[in-house]
């Protein structure tokens, strides 16, 4: 699934016919960033681009010098693997799709799933590919051209900072605070790097994957309610 | 990006009033704060602002009052449960914020839902529109001290949320949609039903229109009031109806490639060029009665056949990465979706269009009169579950 293309070079997927202006687009940005690029991918009439960390708002001011207007969001990815939901705890719950004629399965359906790839322990990356744990997210679009553009970049695991887009893109504004305090992201040269949301004693990155949600840590799976016995029939553990 | 000589003049007045605050004598500094509950914030919406006399010299929003964490909370569930969840986000259009998602693992599975359902998905989503705006076209009277135009909303809104409960047992949260299809096909006699509806509310946009578009107090509060150049409205992404009324002739339905069927009905895009609360309530009225039109266009059309595309009973969705967005009654929404070929989805980023709406408003409320806040916050329109999601 992770794909790292030499700047230029033929995209990963198979091409079609929608995919031309994608195609351009890449070009037209390998053109103006040259060895910046590190990663591209193309989807569906989409485009994933992976920008090196010190080229992040160069590759945004070219982008608006390209047209992209419009900024669509900022975020980031945490590639740390996690294990839930666990298909195991699950498959326990639901019944197999042999048990009931109600639904045909599809026939290419994996009956039995392989290896959950998040359990190996092992960081996944996506598109364009990454060679860290964080990375930032973008997304730019152009009102007048009516195509968008994905932009990522690497970021350090042990102190996770790159620049910040506020001077490029004024809506990254919160999108960043939000980062921030979501992941721990510093972006360097931002105004007012303040929480957005949690309260400001909040302690902890809540989107990093290593960041505990308590509800499941209380009760692994909410759907393990329905295979409880009724207090009438239970008959105790002794 | 063509601006108008109206949008150009209040521009300058609003830089104009800016140097001012700076010249004039200074006067004590006072803070207003206004919120977390207050009427015109939808929610739980804080803003504290800085006072010159009149004059906003700074304004801060604080929102998180009402933020219920559903980018980690997706994390922990499969696709099917993950729908009931991303319904309460924007709440009065539940049906709008369960598309995007759908199509973005539909986009993944390589699954696509038979035209009979997407047909009743553009409906919906079309009905979801009408069941939000309405509600704001009234309540944006309510803020200039018109009470009749809520109570109107309320009223003929009802029509539509009927509709909607008949067709999907739930009025504001429909959970309706399914990976490679919907849940059921419409009820007998809703058709009929859903065109007196349609027409009752071309009918409440006339009376709106009559009642409020012509009126001196309106026009005097909402006129070059709370002006967004289209350029700044893009770079702080501003969408939907709001970037519309500054001129930007772009709407999602029409401009991107999706499975809805909007490009198969004869409608229109609804432009202002003037970028203030005017402009905005203008645009979003039009946007109403186009999509009763719209509708009206759906029913006439509706393709006959199954309704749910064949989808394993398990769902899983292959390890990828997928990006669906679509024009929301608010604005773009749009979903992030990185699958890592589980039962649920490694990451999901939630763009709501709200939360970029209101981004702009310590921008926007830079020198601008106390009075002036309400109905520029009410004319952005948003919903606070939009922003704090």
């Amino acid at each position: 699934m992770s794909s790292a293309d030499p700047p230029g070079g033929a995209a990963t997927t198979a091409t079609t016919a929608t995919d031309d202006r994608q195609h351009a687009l890449l070009e037209d940005l390998t053109t103006r960033l040259g060895d910046a690029i590190v990663g591209s991918h193309i989807r569906n009439g989409d485009l994933w681009v992976r920008v090196r960390p010190d080229a992040w708002v160069r590759a945004a001011r070219e982008c608006k010098a390209m047209g992209f207007d419009y900024f669509c969001y900022l975020s980031g990815v945490d590639w740390l693997p996690h294990t839930w939901p666990n298909p195991k705890v699950i498959e326990g719950v639901v019944p197999d799709a042999d048990d009931e004629a109600a639904l045909p399965a599809d026939p290419n359906a994996d009956e039995n799933p392989a290896p959950d790839e998040s359990t190996s322990g092992e960081i996944v990356s996506g598109f364009a590919g990454g060679d860290t744990r964080f990375q930032v997210i973008a997304r730019l679009y152009s009102t007048i051209r009516h195509i968008g553009v994905h932009l990522k970049a690497d970021l350090d695991d042990a102190a996770p900072q790159i620049e910040s887009w506020v001077s490029e893109y004024p809506g990254a504004d919160w999108c960043e605070r939000e980062t921030y305090e979501m992941f721990g992201f510093d972006f360097v040269g931002h105004p007012n790097l303040i929480k957005l949301y949690l309260p400001g004693e909040f302690e902890g990155f809540p989107l990093r994957k290593d960041f505990p949600l308590l509800a499941r840590e209380v009760k692994p799976w909410p759907g393990l309610v329905d295979v409880e016995q009724f207090p009438a029939t239970y008959k105790g553990d002794d | 990006m063509a601006v108008s000589e109206q949008q150009r003049i209040s521009y300058i007045a609003a830089q104009a009033a800016d140097a001012r605050l700076a010249v004039e004598l200074q006067t004590e500094e006072m803070t207003l704060n206004l919120g977390p509950q207050h009427p015109a914030t939808h929610g739980t919406l804080r803003i504290v602002a800085k006072l010159d006399g009149e004059q906003v010299t700074k304004a801060d929003v604080i929102c998180g009052y009402m933020h219920r964490g559903y980018e980690k909370l997706v994390e922990v569930r499969t696709y099917p449960q993950i729908n009931t969840l991303i319904n309460r986000i924007d709440w009065l259009s539940s049906f709008a914020n369960e598309v995007p998602f759908i199509l973005a693992a539909e986009d993944l599975m390589e699954v696509e839902a038979p035209p009979r359902a997407q047909w009743i998905r553009t409906m919906f989503f079309e009905l979801s529109r009408i069941a939000n705006i309405t509600l704001f076209i009234g309540e944006m009277g309510v803020q200039l001290g018109a009470i009749t135009p809520v109570f109107f909303a309320f009223r003929d809104r009802e029509y539509v949320l009927n509709l909607i409960e008949e067709a999907t047992g739930g009025r504001f949260h429909p959970n309706f949609d399914r990976i490679g299809g919907l849940k059921d096909d419409l009820p007998k006699g809703w058709i009929s039903e859903t065109k007196d509806a349609m027409r009752r509310i071309r009918g409440y946009c006339d009376e709106l229109e009559d009642l409020l578009m012509g009126n001196e107090i309106f026009e005097a509060r909402t006129r070059g009031v709370g002006v967004i150049p289209a350029d700044v409205g893009l770079s702080y992404g501003l969408s939907g109806a709001n970037i519309r009324a500054s001129g930007v002739d772009w709407d999602l339905r029409r401009d991107e490639p999706s499975p809805l069927v909007w490009k198969e009905l004869d409608w229109k895009v609804w432009t202002h060029p003037d970028g203030d609360s005017f402009a905005r309530y203008w645009v979003r009225l039009q946007e109403t009665r186009e999509a009763t039109l719209m509708v009206d266009q759906l029913l006439d059309g509706l393709p006959s056949g199954p309704i749910q595309a064949k989808v394993p009973r398990i769902i899983k969705v292959p390890a990828g990465e997928a990006w669906a967005h679509t024009e929301n009654p608010l604005g773009e929404m749009g979903y992030y979706v990185v699958s890592q070929g589980g039962l649920g989805p490694f990451r999901v980023k939630i763009r709501s269009a709200s939360f970029h709406n209101i981004s702009i408003v310590p921008w926007l409320l830079k020198g601008v009169y106390v009075p002036d806040i309400i109905t520029i916050l009410s004319s952005l329109y948003f919903i606070l579950g939009d922003i704090d999601r």
